[in-house]
């Protein structure tokens, strides 16, 4: 029997299209918009100016705090202005915005193919220069990679769990990247296992991709501490604590980190962004994505700057479809839908997902009829019906005690629900007001 | 590149389940049973089945049209289960006025007063039935021949109502068992009784659809039949002279057809598994002491009824177990 998570879950369609499309590499594009807020945390700080000078590679934003994360150009040229422009969420936030020239890059960035294995540095450093990289999770969470990586004191790492589950319907980015930089994530793996000083590792891997377990699994060999797991299909288990559940059989406490059970969790393509910036010297600047959808032409990977208009990958895989009524940053499950094709991809940007009309469209919403589909389907056990009306009714403290702030808004709720009604909305609205209650208390 | 673009929030996918779509095939799963009844019956189920199915959208489409002025949802199908499973629990020789007014009931009372589907506390269907119960209590209890069992025009009773007679009169069990045929016979429908409770082959077939379309989940018809087989055995091995056997009380009557269409309702039954299980203990359990104790041969109905009064308590106190909530230091 394979190995899942146990509690609820859902089986989306998985129209996985692009499955057999190999990464492609899109073109540059003629100005990039590189917004400074793309991760969780504080946004970074512009250290260019309007005409200066950036080669690919180039710090051009500082993170600020500690939770945050450098930013690099992806691009070399000029920078033209610092504009605020749309991002994904729909606001507009502050970017970089640069007249690409050429593709000069950093002189200390190897950009050969050759395999890097050995790695002479310690926790610490290794940890730096993840920092210096701006690397986030690219799962699509985008948390600063080191902050998830330094330890908390009292607090010991264990196992290392690599998320190579991609459970969003349509996406493959992470898919294609197990195939086709297979060696590069193990070693990947192991730098992060190194940082977090463990000795154990587990690719968690859905057994929708046979081929990149079959792949791991063949070289498996020369990676003696790291383990690949193949899992059963189900939604959603690249959530992380889902995840570690299928792996370990450990619940993360609510309200709490995983760490707080010894386990660390990473996305496969931050596995890969992490080999490209110890092994290699390469920050953060480009990454994979799915631009997919029933009705576009050409279904595809490609690795993309980071900054390129949305309506560049549009126009690689055939351009709009005629019935293309909802573009989703993310998978379809628990990605943003975006309301401009000018919005620039981030480090976040997992893939683009075009709806047609009539998937795109709500349908009326229906009295519940208490079927009860929505508690059996929730992963954190939770009751949604109930934590919909008290959205509804306003009632934050029996929200509170029905631990809506467990919810991890993968959606399956408002997926499975016979009577189309909008519970995770309300749980949102639910969770941000009942949040701001808890940290006013804490003042 | 320029038209206007859908945004909402996520999801973005939905799932094939609609309301629609389960309460169609709930009435799906229902057709070999009903077939079954026909056969069983003869054109009378049919003709009764039919009247109460097209009072209750009658009666829906009124209130919804007249007093309610909202949408009108009668053909979400649900009204159709209602009509239905009111049938299903009705003799065949009952008259049609009686039909009407137990769909009336069903409908008005039992559901739109509340608001409509998914807000009844109480099943429709059995609020229909329990109605007619109290109201006509000759004509609910005159059971038509069965074809496998009397020659048509006859007469008789149900296999529970035979028992419990005899067992006041002092007869012992086995004797009794002699009369009212085998569990086999139960099982394939040979016997008096209402239109649609009598076959527990076809019910059961109609139940493993709903359980393989994810309609029902298995927790409360299987712990009904266990809690009835439990107490009725328990009474059975200690005294199998007084009490009936466990095959017996759970073949014969409304039980299968209550455990597996009844209880299981979703607008009425509780939200958590663990929930269900209770409730389903609770339905078997009082199903029994009404039918070994009670003034009424049969006592599913009742106990689906009051069982389905405790639904907002047992959702209030049997939460699911949260994920991450057991979790030991360390």
């Amino acid at each position: 029997m394979l190995k899942t998570f146990s509690k609820g879950g859902v089986h989306p369609a998985e129209n996985k299209l692009s499955a057999n499309s190999p990464i492609e590499i899109l073109n540059i594009p003629e100005v990039v918009f590189i917004p400074v807020n793309q991760h969780l945390g504080a946004p970074a700080e512009i250290i260019v100016q309007k005409g200066d000078k950036v080669k690919v590679g180039t710090l051009i934003a500082k993170q600020t705090g500690y939770i945050s994360a450098n930013i690099h150009s992806s691009v070399s040229g000029t920078v033209q202005k610092i504009d605020d422009v749309p991002d994904t969420s729909g606001y507009n936030r502050k970017a970089v915005i640069i007249q690409v020239e050429g593709d000069e890059w950093e002189t200390n960035i190897d950009r050969t193919d050759k395999l890097v294995t050995e790695i002479p540095y310690t926790s610490t450093e290794i940890i730096q220069k993840i920092s210096e990289s701006g690397i986030v999770g690219l799962g699509g969470a985008t948390f600063p990679t080191h902050v998830k990586l330094s330890i908390p004191d009292g607090k010991k790492a264990e196992i290392l769990i690599i998320n190579g589950v991609e459970c969003e319907p349509y996406l493959t980015a992470d898919h294609r990247l197990m195939l086709e930089k297979t060696h590069e994530i193990l070693v990947g793996t192991k730098i992060l296992m190194k940082a977090l000083n463990v000795s154990r590792a587990a690719i968690g891997i859905e057994n929708n991709k046979p081929d990149a377990i079959k792949k791991f699994k063949s070289i498996i060999k020369d990676y003696p501490s790291i383990e690949i797991v193949p899992l059963k299909v189900k939604y959603p288990q690249g959530a992380e604590k889902q995840l570690i559940k299928a792996i370990i059989n450990r619940e993360v406490p609510s309200g709490k980190l995983p760490i707080e059970i010894g386990a660390v969790v990473q996305n496969v393509g931050t596995a890969y962004a992490v080999y490209e910036a110890i092994q290699k010297n390469k920050p953060l600047i480009e990454r994979v994505v799915t631009v997919t959808g029933k009705k576009v032409l050409k279904p595809s990977n490609l690795m993309v700057r980071i900054g390129t208009p949305i309506k560049n990958l549009i126009g690689y895989v055939g351009g709009l479809p005629e019935d293309g009524a909802k573009i989703v940053n993310g998978g379809p499950m628990m990605g943003k839908a975006i309301n401009s094709l000018d919005v620039p991809v981030t480090k976040g940007t997992s893939g683009i997902v075009v709806i047609p009309q009539k998937e795109a469209e709500r349908s009326e919403v229906l009295n519940c009829i208490r079927c009860a589909k929505c508690v059996s389907v929730c992963p954190m056990g939770l009751e949604p019906y109930l934590l919909m009306t008290y959205g509804e009714k306003q009632m934050w403290t029996e929200a509170e005690n029905d631990k809506v702030m467990d919810c991890i808004e993968c959606g399956s709720c408002s997926f499975i629900c016979p009577a189309y009604r909008p519970l995770l909305d309300y749980i949102r609205l639910s969770k941000t007001t009942v949040g701001k209650i808890i940290r006013s208390r804490k003042l | 590149m320029n038209q206007k673009l859908i945004v909402s929030l996520s999801p973005h996918e939905k799932g094939r389940d609609s309301v629609k779509s389960i309460m169609y095939g709930v009435i799906f799963s229902l057709i070999p049973a009903f077939i079954a009844s026909i056969y069983f019956f003869g054109l009378d189920a049919l003709i009764v089945t039919l009247t109460a199915i097209v009072t209750c959208l009658v009666v829906e489409y009124l209130i919804q049209k007249c007093l309610l002025k909202g949408p009108i949802t009668v053909f979400d199908g649900s009204a159709i289960i209602t009509g239905l499973l009111l049938a299903f629990n009705l003799p065949s020789s009952i008259p049609l006025w009686m039909v009407i007014a137990g769909s009336i009931v069903a409908i008005g009372v039992g559901k739109m007063s509340f608001g409509g589907l998914g807000k009844n506390p109480f099943n429709p269907a059995l609020v229909g039935r329990v109605f007619m119960l109290i109201s006509f209590p000759v004509a609910m209890t005159t059971w038509p021949a069965n074809r496998l069992t009397l020659p048509d025009g006859y007469t008789g009773a149900t296999p529970l109502s035979i028992a419990k007679e005899a067992i006041k009169n002092g007869e012992p069990v086995s004797q009794i068992i002699a009369k009212v045929g085998t569990s086999l016979n139960h099982f394939v429908g040979n016997m008096e009784g209402c239109i649609g409770e009598v076959s527990a082959l076809f019910l059961i077939l109609g139940g493993l659809y709903m359980l393989y379309r994810g309609i029902i989940t298995w927790h409360i018809p299987v712990f009904i039949f266990l809690t009835v087989f439990v107490f009725s055995g328990t009474l059975h091995w200690i005294n199998p002279d007084k009490y009936l056997s466990p095959e017996f009380h759970l073949l014969t009557g409304g039980l299968v057809l209550g455990a597996i269409y009844m209880a299981t309702d979703m607008v009425t039954s509780p939200m958590t598994t663990s929930g269900m299980i209770l409730f389903a203990i609770g339905i078997g359990v009082l199903t029994m002491i009404i039918r070994i104790w009670g003034a009424y041969p049969e006592g599913v109905s009742f106990a689906i009824l009051i069982m389905n009064a405790f639904v907002p308590l047992i959702n209030k106190n049997m939460k699911p177990k949260r994920f991450g909530e057991e979790v030991k230091n360390g």
